[in-house]
């Protein structure tokens, strides 16, 4: 039996790797709620985000997470013009033709990435990755948790900015019937273009929290994309609550897995959970009856 | 219009213009000269996929020999026949890897050099066996790829038995010489038949030289966080951990022992993927008196020097990747000038009676036995101010080892 110290040490870990996957998954979900389309180029634009914070800090020496602002908003300028020019104009309404062309994206993203960057693992290495503090057994890096408190504030402003500002709404009314939203005046077009760019934005802002204790290679933005597939269907497709809550519990259970499994049976914890609650709620935790 | 490969090629560069090495300097006859037919080789490497840095230095590795080989006149013997490559991406995927010697096969290659992974290089030499193809394995560490029986395979290199077998001789000596600091040891290894393979040997003989093994740790690539393994390591309190995996994995394990301050003697690595120029000089903290035993070029060859700058002056590392591949094409020209021609049969006869002389290497003579080079061997490093120091074998270091490394504060 293990140490009731290492096992809380491991939920530790496991909270503070699940903030980064609530701020990939919350973009995956937002991009389905609104379009409802699986954004197969998710793991492409990450990575490409991240080779974003990995040449500011390179180039310009500008620390990551001082980069948040630059890069969330140069990421939601790309995604939504990316889906203006690209994925808006050519899908011509259809969701089959919206999935090509973001998984076409992601051929074309990745394989740019590798002639262009090539295939080397690229890291930064910030001052302050040596520092950490100590909580019983745990000891937990200073830039693992200030990417956790920064993943949860950022989760939190957007949930309330979804909640309370007019784009917002008309975000949310659009999710929830496209046609009403139309009929009252909402620009359709242009709100789409802006929640695929949000959605883009919240994988600007993981690469920056991810960069201090992460590599980037041209495939390395693959290593999450997956993992917030699951989170965006065991939370309920497009549930932005369900984001936040399934990304902390896939965090903790793959933590314990690999705790109590080892580091390899440890995945196996993640399909377990998966499957349980999608037995018991096929719609997933939060997730209505689409 | 003849394109060459530039002497000082950078590995951006190379990747783009792969197609154009293919049908480049190296096959066009020139006009007016009878030229007799080129002998077409098959590289294989991984050039996309999660090792596809080490796939596309192994190519900057293959321009350069094959430049070089085909400058000096191409194979005499054989009226100056230059060497043709074809050039094949594995994509680090088996069957892909087989689908590619197929492929070249068609076009009437001669020989094989790859593969960088174990399980496709495998594969990919039993498929070249249907064909009677010589196929010599540049970089792949599983001693099943020469313990099968098959006649037309060669690796010049060492396999991870005797990398393991050097490795654990020069701990044991550091542990000795260190009053037997390090009692026992954590073993963190890819799942993959490189890691696996590797960690089962270091587990059996860890206990030889007084380590005795708490834990074998597996993980899969990619492996997003080395937390919990940290951790795990950190409640066994071994003083050594021995690490064997691949490039990402190994800087990322690497970089959580430095974060959490995991208290160590010493971090050791056989074939460490992560173990090179790129990795101590970007992260200097993190690498400091880390050791690899690994495959490394011969410091005091004058030839690898220059190769070696040759390389740096393109905006490249020297990797081992390169250097071997490089030198691999090397000994498969060498064996076509003896065999004097690239009859298939006779090649293979030329290859396995091969005394080729590996310059850049610090191996011993060459000496084929069921296609294993019995004279090659590996190099213990240690990471040392930002540089990488030879530590051993004697002859060739040029540090003397810091064991056990100090404690953090």
């Amino acid at each position: 039996m293990l140490d009731p110290a290492i096992i809380f040490a491991g939920v530790l870990n496991g909270l503070l790797a699940g903030g980064i996957y609530v701020l990939v998954a919350v973009g995956l979900t937002l991009i389905y709620g609104v379009l409802h389309i699986i954004n197969f180029a998710h793991g492409s634009l990450l990575m490409l985000a991240m080779y974003a914070v990995f040449f500011l800090w390179r180039l310009l020496g500008i620390d990551p997470y001082v980069a948040l602002p630059l890069v969330i908003g140069g990421a939601f300028i790309f995604g939504f013009v990316l889906y203006r020019l690209l994925i808006g104009r050519f899908s011509h309404g259809r969701d089959e033709n919206i999935l090509l062309l973001t998984l076409g994206v992601s051929i074309v993203v990745d394989n740019a990435a590798l002639l262009f960057f090539g295939g080397d693992t690229e890291t930064i290495a910030v001052p302050y990755a040596g520092t950490f503090v100590e909580l019983g057994a745990a000891f937990l890096p200073l830039p693992k948790i200030i990417s956790f408190v920064a993943s949860v504030l950022l989760c939190a402003g957007l949930g309330i900015y979804m909640a309370k500002s007019d784009t917002g709404k008309a975000i949310r009314a659009l999710a929830k019937e496209r046609h009403g939203a139309r009929l009252v005046g909402i620009d359709v077009d242009k709100l789409f273009a802006v929640s695929y760019g949000i959605g883009i934005a919240c994988l600007g802002a993981a690469a920056c929290l991810l960069m201090p204790t992460f590599y980037v290679t041209p495939s390395s933005g693959y290593a999450f994309v997956l993992v917030a597939f699951t989170i965006v269907v065991l939370g309920g497709m497009g549930s932005f609550t369900g984001a936040a809550v399934g990304g902390f519990l896939i965090g903790v259970t793959e933590s314990l897995g690999g705790l109590f499994l080892g580091e390899q049976l440890g995945q196996i914890g993640i399909s377990l959970i998966f499957i349980l609650i999608l037995l018991f709620k096929p719609t997933g935790l939060f997730g209505g009856g689409r | 219009m003849k394109k060459q490969i530039g002497v000082s090629v950078s590995r951006r560069g190379f990747v783009a213009g792969s197609a154009a090495v293919a049908a480049g300097s190296l096959g066009f006859p020139t006009i007016g000269g009878a030229q007799p037919a080129p002998v077409k080789v098959g590289f294989i490497h991984p050039v996309t996929g999660f090792v596809a840095y080490n796939g596309q230095q192994a190519r900057l590795g293959v321009a350069m020999a094959v430049d070089d080989v085909n400058k000096a006149g191409g194979i005499k013997s054989m009226g100056g026949a230059k060497i043709e490559p074809l050039l094949g991406d594995s994509q680090s995927k088996v069957e892909v890897g087989v689908a590619e010697v197929e492929k070249m096969n068609e076009q009437g290659v001669a020989a094989y050099i790859g593969c960088y992974q174990s399980p496709v290089g495998i594969a990919a030499s039993q498929a070249a066996a249907k064909y009677n193809t010589p196929f010599l394995i540049d970089v792949g560490a599983s001693d099943l790829i020469v313990n099968r029986g098959l006649k037309n395979v060669f690796r010049l290199k060492p396999g991870f038995g005797v990398c393991v077998d050097q490795g654990i001789a020069a701990l044991g000596a550091l542990n000795t010489a260190a009053g037997g600091v390090a009692k026992s040891a954590v073993i963190v290894h890819e799942s993959g038949e490189f890691g696996t393979g590797t960690a089962k040997l270091l587990g059996g003989k860890l206990p030889s030289i007084g380590i005795q093994v708490k834990e074998l740790i597996a993980h899969d690539n990619p492996t997003r966080n080395f937390d919990n393994i940290a951790l795990r390591i950190r409640s066994l309190a071994p003083e050594i951990v021995m690490m064997s995996n691949y490039q990402n994995e190994y800087v990322l394990l690497a970089r959580t022992l430095f974060q959490q301050k995991v208290n160590l003697a010493g971090m050791f690595s056989v074939l460490g993927g992560g173990f090179n120029y790129k990795f101590i000089k970007e992260m200097p903290d993190v690498s400091q008196f880390m050791m690899d035993t690994n495959h490394w070029f011969n410091p005091k060859s004058a030839k690898a020097q220059a190769l070696k700058k040759r390389v740096e002056d393109g905006g490249n590392l020297f990797t081992f990747e390169v250097y071997l591949a490089y030198t691999n094409v090397a000994f498969l020209a060498d064996s076509l000038e003896r065999a004097g021609s690239a009859d298939k049969e006779k090649l293979l006869a030329a290859l396995a009676s091969s005394t080729f002389k590996a310059e850049l290497m610090p191996y011993g003579p060459t000496q084929f036995v069921n296609g294993q080079n019995q004279g090659a061997r590996a190099a213990v490093m240690q990471s040392l101010k930002g540089d990488i120091e030879v530590i051993a074998p004697e002859e060739f270091a040029s540090a003397k080892a810091v064991f056990p490394k100090p404690k953090f504060s």
